[in-house]
């Protein structure tokens, strides 16, 4: 990747991006859909864009994620 | 980003009023129970439940906060308490679209990445406001070796964000992607949402790519491009 692609992608915003406050209203629906093995992007494309482009959301998500698996019995 | 308070993929979701699940059901039967042992019992289980769950994620994120040791367990502590009064406070709003469980544990994480966010500043590794332009190449990922390019692209960016952003958009962008304020920190800090710092980033970044596109640095966006 070259300079200019690096600065493409740094300024890259998506218009579908739902923003941190539906994101998190969301989290628990959307986590519940990722632990189940469910499609939950395509249910939620605008929460998975933002999660994807915001690092707190992405983080809140991935602690979610991982206390939910933490209740689930080992495969 | 869109505006609108909820997202249309969302609603279905809310308007459903799914059947709940026999744990989740059970949980909401025995913390609103008037059987006052019986809801000390639930109450303590779930307590415990937050508590263990606040520990771990402290701990999942202690390499991204200068908080550690007794600190970060009194952290933890202090949100699975606040995060039981919050969810006792708001059961009758559970309608069953998550787990019951999903839904107390969101508390939870959402208490301590908010109390983290505060302990930033209590020994904060960059002050408010320091501007350190000389890190953006670090930041963005451009190679050191081409110390030239790098160079060009810091001053072309620095240039847009002294002349187009706003004085509010050009402090918060600095913050954050100058200067690498985590956005919990600096929205504690500024006592705002998240999503208000989100969004003027999300803006900022939008008005730097038009003015590098109009300055020829950068082609124009492909169709559906933001």
């Amino acid at each position: 990747m070259n300079e200019r692609e690096i600065l493409e992608r740094f300024l890259q915003t998506d218009p579908r991006d739902v923003g941190c406050g539906e994101a998190i209203e969301v989290l628990h629906v959307y986590v519940d859909l990722v632990a189940a093995g469910q499609d939950a992007a395509d249910r939620f494309p605008g929460v998975a864009v933002h999660l994807a482009a915001c690092g707190p959301c992405g983080d809140d998500f991935a602690g979610l994620l991982a206390a939910v698996r933490s209740d689930q019995p080992e495969a | 980003m869109r505006d609108g308070r909820y997202h249309d993929a969302v609603q279905p979701a809310r308007s459903a009023s799914p059947q709940l699940d026999e744990e989740s059901a059970g949980w909401l039967s025995r913390l609103a129970s008037e059987a006052s042992a019986e809801r000390a019992a639930a109450e303590r289980e779930l307590h415990g439940r937050l508590l263990r769950i606040a520990l771990a994620e402290v701990r999942r994120r202690s390499t991204l906060t200068p908080v550690t040791g007794p600190e970060l367990d009194d952290l933890a502590h202090q949100a699975a308490g606040d995060a039981m009064l919050a969810i006792l406070a708001k059961l009758a709003e559970f309608r069953g679209e998550s787990r019951f469980m999903t839904w107390a544990y969101r508390f939870v994480i959402l208490e301590v990445s908010s109390k983290l966010g505060r302990h930033y500043w209590r020994n904060p590794p960059v002050a408010l406001d320091a501007a350190q332009w000389e890190r953006f190449p670090d930041r963005l990922g451009l190679d050191p070796h081409q110390q030239a390019e790098a160079v060009c692209i810091v001053a072309e960016v620095r240039h847009v964000v002294d002349t187009e952003l706003t004085a509010h958009q050009r402090r918060i962008f600095i913050a954050i992607v100058i200067d690498g304020i985590p956005l919990n920190a600096l929205a504690e800090k500024l006592d705002v949402q998240r999503n208000a710092i989100y969004k003027v980033i999300f803006d900022a970044r939008r008005k730097i790519r038009r003015a590098l596109t109009a300055k020829g640095y950068l082609d124009e966006p492909d169709a559906g491009q933001p």
